[in-house]
């Protein structure tokens, strides 16, 4: 199959490791990869802060960058998530909506793809680590993504999977909410940072960069002795 | 900035910095979680009885006049009165002269959200008249001059000490430890209250259509005693509480039970069809029913969010909200806290005023998985953004986003922008940056890393 990657802006500028990590899992299970350059932010940051017509023209333009592409996987729930269920509503009764639409079908989240679309499991990484898995909220609650990374992690060789308590508590990153509201922000990383930590995992794993962000961010201020880790990271690993 | 979003900010600050307070508030709830499962999983399709629910609500309110009109005629052949107020101060207004008609002195109310709603205490005490909670929580919370801090569990903030320091400061009664003493203690003192109450107020959970009743849950049988000892009864409702029928009740009650408090059913669930009739021996001489508007039907009249007015206070999206559990209910200001009021106030109170509520929120959306009639609680938070950036726009935000927006329509831009902002990062860190700084302060962000996921994609490719 060819496969478009679609890399999240701040993945792209913070966290390439990611991406080519995507790139490398996809690759090793026969799959062209190609990565269109003219792609850049989804809109998701000016969607969730009310400005739609700015979001709406992000849109408009992940629909050109992505025209033709047999299928778009991201390594990230939530902007899959804006991809799949919020461009079909901003762009609810304008003249892109048919193809918001068959956009939105041809996009997966990077978990969603291999399990569902493709049917794969074991991927034939091995990582001899302990991790907790966290759920990002719009690969949970969004596309309703719950067992699937956590069936490819089973399948990692040597990877302890310990369920955490409050696996399914928002990190409290919310895009811009963290910056604008940073005192719930962190009360909210401090309840959920503090599961993970209890768990005694080396690695806190999650489909979402996003909350990889917020939650490494808030461990490595609290030198907490666990580490975040995408699970693209753990099925590129060989090691 | 308006007032009520300087002082929401000020109150999440201070709350969201107490762990004590936020490490009781999840103990509060620490039992909920485990019997709302437990009983979630007595139902043969929770997800089913979820579609059911909310399809009762759905027909009521997507017909709401036609339904309202059935409900007031079968309400007023049982001898019931029915007042129309359109707002705060006409609800006011009837049941102070309801009391001045009846010549009354005393009044007990059960719980009542909709009498919070419109101030009415703050009304029947200025206008002389005695006053007493006779719910557990609320009375607690009258006794402390605060307002409800969660619609359904009142006082859940309050540790035991307190309310026993609290019974022991307003009633003269002995410190004591035990819940069960605490309860008496309350209930020792609201029993005669009852008996010498000239009129008792309640709310209404639900109002149904085809027999003209009305259905009032609660789990101390403090409604019931106030409904039926004192001559008069007002109940207070917003309009949206009519169903239309009385076997709509067989999924609603249940449901607002177990998602609210993880019962299978509330203790007490009355039917109450009028005033004392002909040779009956005992209830209200006279019943009287105010049905509150109030900004309803401005919600009704948008039909993204109209799915709303579906609600039935249950309390369930605020049990599981993550924002709620940080903040705590009194910060949010408002009547209805948690993420319904964040959906609902803006509408009730005002877009201007209110909106930062729907901002204050990662849009997790556990809210919407929990509500047990299918709102879309969190995408109306989005709803509510929007609305506002639309109506109220400013500077800011049009200034950031359009300058994001030309940085991200060309790709160019886009790369040689996040080189500088790589290269710059350990500098742009020590800024007082917007957004960045308040990043800053919690959490550090990764090191920046020297190539682009999108310069290494193209050196690899070549």
């Amino acid at each position: 199959m060819r496969v478009s990657l679609f890399v999240p802006c701040f993945v792209d500028q913070l966290t390439p490791k990611v991406g080519l990590a995507t790139a490398k899992v996809l690759k090793k299970l026969g799959h062209d990869v190609e990565f269109r350059a003219s792609q850049t932010c989804c809109g998701q940051p000016s969607f969730n802060s009310g400005q739609w017509d700015v979001a709406r023209e992000a849109a408009i333009r992940a629909l050109t960058v992505f025209r033709g592409a047999e299928v778009i996987v991201g390594p990230s729930g939530s902007c899959v998530a804006m991809m799949r269920n919020f461009y079909p509503e901003l762009l609810k009764g304008t003249a892109h909506a048919e193809e918001a639409a068959d956009l939105a079908s041809r996009t997966f989240e990077f978990s969603e793809f291999l399990v569902k679309k493709l049917g794969v499991i074991d991927v034939g990484a091995k990582f001899a680590k302990k991790v907790t898995y966290h759920d990002g909220c719009h690969a949970l609650r969004e596309l309703r993504l719950k067992e699937e990374p956590r069936q490819l992690l089973r399948a990692v060789k040597g990877l302890e999977l310990i369920e955490s308590e409050e696996a399914e508590t928002c990190c409290g990153f919310g895009g811009l909410f963290s910056a604008k509201f940073p005192m719930i922000s962190t009360a909210m990383v401090q309840v959920k940072g503090g599961a993970l930590a209890r768990t005694g995992a080396d690695f806190v794993v999650s489909a979402d960069p996003s909350c990889l962000l917020q939650i490494g961010g808030w461990l490595s201020r609290e030198g907490k002795p666990i580490l975040p880790l995408h699970i693209a990271e753990v099925l590129a690993s060989d090691a | 900035m308006s007032d009520a979003k300087s002082i929401f900010l000020k109150d999440a600050t201070v709350n969201a910095a107490d762990g004590d307070q936020r490490a009781f508030i999840r103990k509060a709830l620490g039992g909920y979680y485990t019997n709302r499962d437990l009983q979630k999983a007595r139902y043969r399709d929770w997800e089913m009885a979820r579609d059911v629910a909310s399809m009762a609500k759905w027909t009521a309110v997507n017909d709401l006049a036609n339904v309202l009109e059935k409900f007031v005629g079968n309400f007023e052949r049982n001898g019931g009165v029915v007042h129309w107020a359109r707002d705060a101060a006409e609800a006011r207004a009837i049941i102070l002269k309801i009391a001045e008609d009846a010549n009354a002195k005393a009044i007990v109310k059960s719980k009542c959200m909709t009498s919070e709603e419109i101030h009415l205490n703050d009304a029947l005490e200025k206008a002389g008249y005695g006053v007493v909670e006779s719910d557990l929580g609320e009375f607690i919370q009258q006794l402390r001059g605060e307002a409800p801090y969660h619609f359904v569990f009142p006082c859940m903030h309050v540790k035991r000490e307190a309310i026993s320091e609290l019974f022991t400061k307003h009633l003269g009664t002995a410190p004591t430890d035990s819940p069960e003493e605490l309860t008496m203690i309350a209930r020792r003192h609201l029993r005669q209250l009852y008996i010498d109450a000239d009129i008792g107020i309640t709310g209404a959970n639900f109002l149904i259509a085809e027999t003209g009743q009305i259905s009032i849950t609660e789990n101390e049988g403090n409604a019931r005693l106030t409904a039926a000892l004192p001559r008069i009864h007002i109940a207070l409702s917003g309009i949206e509480k009519v169903v239309n029928y009385l076997d709509d009740l067989s999924v609603l009650l249940p449901m607002l039970a177990t998602a609210g408090a993880g019962q299978p059913m509330t203790c007490y669930n009355t039917l109450y069809s009028g005033p004392r009739k002909k040779g009956e021996c005992d209830g209200p001489e006279q019943f009287h029913l105010v049905l509150l508007d109030n900004a309803r039907t401005r919600l009704l009249a948008d039909p993204e969010q109209r799915d709303a007015l579906h609600c039935i206070r249950c309390g369930a999206c605020l049990n599981v909200c993550p924002i709620f559990k940080n903040i705590g209910g009194l910060a949010y200001g408002t009547t209805y806290q948690g993420p319904i009021g964040s959906v609902i106030t803006p509408h009730l109170r005002g877009l201007k005023q209110w909106n930062h509520l729907s901002g204050a929120s990662s849009l997790c959306g556990a809210c919407t998985d929990a509500c047990p009639v299918r709102i879309d609680l969190h995408h109306h938070l989005l709803h509510n953004r929007r609305n506002a950036a639309k109506e109220s726009p400013t500077l800011f935000d049009r200034l950031f986003h359009n300058g994001f927006n030309f940085v991200i329509k060309r790709p160019w831009l886009f790369a040689a922008g996040g080189r500088i902002f790589r290269a710059t990062l350990p500098f742009l860190q020590k800024l007082p940056l917007p957004y960045m700084r308040a990043w800053m302060k919690t959490r550090d962000l990764p090191k920046a890393p020297s190539q682009s996921f999108r310069d290494q994609w193209k050196n690899q490719n070549v």
